[in-house]
């Protein structure tokens, strides 16, 4: 190496020592130290105390902890296909070449832009028992009993993946960039073979737009395992019976709350297991459903 | 190479300002600033503003800066942790032996002994409240203890007399059905009657909704957790073992749930929906829709902004047994701390003395409407104060069964696994007995764990804590 390019080697690097900077403190080093905090009894002022795998031990005999994870997984099957397909569904629709397509298209993604807080104002009024719009509706078309979302342990998780569809917004931005993408020789060659609107969308969409559907399931994945604010905005604690405390917010409480920073340190990496192993079955599965042009 | 130089500057300089104790703690005139995280807003706010200002006047060295900070508490931890804290700062009484034991408060016994406070010249429990494993880790401010409110009204309305409040849970009960009424279909047509008018059918059946209720557990629900209290349990022995599934705790949790099989889960719960917010006119007590609450005395600053016409008053809580065990109350206050690190310890507690003044406490509760935690109150505080029933909520404090959360370091844990048992009750998806079984071993398990620690670091700590207070 020249002086010249060492010189522009570490004009480079200072210039993106921000990020570098940024990534090992704020990034790494948390990592790493939340490795080591994970095996410690940990409550952030006292010093660490070493104790091997007990967090991990405890875990599994934690009843809260396996209630959580239950409540989380039910939430991620029903909320992420759920997700994906109306997603996908109201992607196609605004395709479609109809008058005001472009104020339909902001108007899908105007929820995805308010933020989480008043989102979450806004539902608990919508799901109120009494007075909610919803129960209104429900009312309306002959249901007398509606149920009482948010106080009804039954319910408290249905709510919450009702409510999760309401933030599909980023998903519909990206299949509408990827269907704008599907080469339109593909449609006339099909509209020549004289293919239904159906066999356009199973033969030739979902082919074309499969790397992003995969992209969608992945960070779907991420997501719905670790949901928490509109969780923890609206219900708290968890909600009657704990029967929406999801991971993450357990996680949150041990933490911040109940001060075992050790406990939750595990609870996260046992989580980013967790993930890992879902992404990693997802992608084995998905494998030869996913088209790549040029492969 | 200036340009990356500048770049490397401009990483640092973005990246470390924050972690800077501000340089000049001093004021133009010279006195010292101390810092002081208040988490208190709106009219509460200003009461203890009024403090700090008068403070402020008086002094000539010191002069207090109070912030509004939310979640002072998780903020108060870390700022500790990271060795960055304010000089003082305003928590909550429970709060006392988490943050003791972990090291985060300064003891101040020995400062308190120096200045001559002692614990007769307060109500004894606000005192015992700031006290942890043997030294007083703060003063009480703004104490409070609750009551049985209720609307006088409906009372005549259900042909009760409104200067005979409840004595015991059977009498509350019984009230409550007077002043609960539903709507009925009867013949076809639908009627609103009282719920102690309602036949055995109909009682059984549960088809109604209720449109005005005497009195529910669940509502506010605020203190459900600790409903033994007024059954006679204590939550635990003191020493090691806590008492979730005492029979106190089993009876009390059978009697939630005995008004839920009462008035019918999905009606209890439909009426619970239609309830507004606490702090609106659409809170239920407020607008007329539950007869009686159990409620702190913070209430009448409530009653006296959204419902100024209410015809209210305030009595004990009824007990099961409301002779053996009269005036069963939960005493709680919010307190003043010194965060360990703090860089002004004399002076920050110079003004911890005023506020426990009686000058500073009656300031700071007239203002807040509370009462002071001092034993020796002003005639003009008690004449003057706009809560009516003020020396009910004083006399309670000092009732020889008054009730305080247990001191534990893992209260939280316990408050909210005591919660999810009564929640059990509110669904009817457990009996008593397994639910309160259900806490005792998970906090029993927890508690085994704090106190094992505790046992590692007694000696330490007593140690590191005795040091600081001869000093």
């Amino acid at each position: 190496m020249t002086r010249g390019e060492r010189q522009k080697l570490f004009l480079g690097l200072a210039f993106i020592s921000p990020w570098i900077v940024g990534f090992l403190m704020f990034t790494l080093y948390p990592v790493v130290a939340s490795m080591f905090y994970s095996f410690c009894d940990y409550d952030v002022l006292t010093r660490p105390v070493w104790i091997g795998t007990l967090n991990y031990s405890d875990m599994f005999t934690d009843s809260v902890f396996w209630k959580s994870l239950y409540n989380t997984l039910f939430f991620a099957v029903i909320a992420l296909p759920l997700g994906l397909i109306t997603s996908l569904l109201v992607a196609v629709l605004l395709n479609q070449p109809v008058k005001g397509r472009s104020l339909f298209r902001a108007i899908f993604f105007l929820p995805s832009l308010i933020p989480v807080v008043a989102t979450s104002m806004i539902w608990l009024w919508i799901l109120n028992g009494n007075f909610g719009l919803l129960n209104h509706g429900l009312k309306c078309l002959g249901i007398n009993h509606p149920p009482q979302w948010l106080a009804d342990p039954s319910w408290t998780k249905p709510s919450l993946i009702l409510m999760s569809v309401w933030g599909v917004g980023n998903s519909i931005v990206i299949y509408l960039a990827a269907l704008q993408d599907v080469p339109r020789s593909l449609y006339e060659s099909a509209d020549l073979d004289g293919a239904t609107a159906w066999k356009k969308l199973r033969y030739i969409t979902l082919p074309m737009i499969s790397p992003v559907i995969y992209f969608n399931l992945i960070m779907g994945i991420i997501g719905s395992l670790q949901v928490f604010a509109q969780a923890y905005i609206m219900l708290g604690g968890g909600g009657p019976n704990r029967s929406a405390l999801f991971y993450a917010v357990y996680l949150y409480q041990n933490a911040f709350e109940y001060r075992q920073m050790g406990y939750a340190c595990a609870m996260a990496w046992v989580l980013f297991l967790v993930i890992l192993f879902l992404t990693w079955v997802a992608t084995k599965s998905t494998r030869r459903l996913i088209y790549y042009a040029g492969e | 190479m200036k340009t990356a130089f500048f770049a490397l500057l401009l990483t640092v300089s973005t990246l470390f300002p924050g972690c800077a104790r501000e340089p000049n703690d001093r004021t133009a005139d010279g006195r010292t600033i101390i810092e002081y995280w208040e988490k208190w807003t709106g009219f509460e706010g200003e009461a203890m503003q009024a403090v700090v200002d008068a403070f402020n006047a008086s002094q000539d060295r010191i002069f207090v800066k109070k912030l509004t900070v939310s979640e002072v508490d998780q903020k108060l931890m870390l700022a500790a942790a990271g060795g960055n804290p304010p000089d003082l700062a305003g928590l909550w009484s429970y709060s006392v032996p988490d943050f003791a034991e972990k090291g985060a408060l300064i003891p101040i016994s020995g400062l308190l002994a120096e200045k001559g406070i002692t614990r007769e010249q307060y109500i004894p429990v606000f005192w015992d409240l700031c006290e942890h494993r043997g030294f007083m880790w703060a003063i009480p401010t703004t104490p409070s203890t609750v009551a049985l409110h209720f609307n006088k009204r409906l009372f005549r309305e259900a042909g009760l007399d409104p200067k005979r409040p409840p004595r015991s849970l059977a009498e509350l009960d019984e009230m409550a059905e007077k002043l609960t009424i539903v709507e009925v279909t009867r013949s076809g047509t639908s009627k609103s009657v009282r719920f102690a008018e309602l036949t055995k059918e109909e009682r059984d059946t549960k088809d109604f909704s209720i449109i005005q209720l005497g009195h529910a557990p669940q509502e506010p629900g605020w203190w459900i957790q600790m409903w033994g209290f007024w059954f006679g349990s204590d939550l635990w022995d003191g020493e090691q073992t806590i008492t979730a599934n005492s029979s106190e705790n089993v009876r009390a949790l059978r009697w939630i749930e005995s008004q839920v099989n009462k008035y019918g889960l999905e009606n209890l719960r439909s009426l619970g929906a239609s309830f507004g917010n606490f702090s609106s006119p659409q809170n239920p007590f407020l607008s007329e829709r539950v007869a009686m609450v159990l409620q702190g005395v913070w209430m009448h600053n409530f009653i006296d902004k959204y419902a100024p016409h209410l015809e209210w008053a305030a009595a004990p809580f009824p007990s099961e047994d409301g002779e053996q065990m009269p005036n069963v109350t939960i005493a709680e206050c919010d307190i003043l701390v010194l965060p360990k690190g703090c860089p002004h310890v004399n002076e920050a507690f110079e003004f911890m003395c005023f506020v426990a003044s009686q000058e500073g406490m009656e300031l700071l509760n007239m203002g807040q409407k509370k009462f002071s935690p001092l034993a020796e109150t002003s005639k003009e505080f008690v004449r003057d104060h706009p809560n009516p029933y003020i020396e009910q909520f004083i006399n309670l404090a000092r009732s020889p069964n008054v009730k305080t959360v247990p001191r534990l370091a893992f209260w939280l844990e316990y408050r909210d696994e005591m919660q999810v048992a009564a929640d059990h009750m509110l669904s009817l998806t457990a009996s008593p007995e397994s639910a309160a079984n259900h806490v005792q071993d998970r906090v029993q398990w927890k508690c085994g764990r704090v106190m094992r620690r505790w046992d590692l670091t007694r000696k330490e700590r007593l140690q590191e804590w005795s040091e600081y207070d001869a000093r």
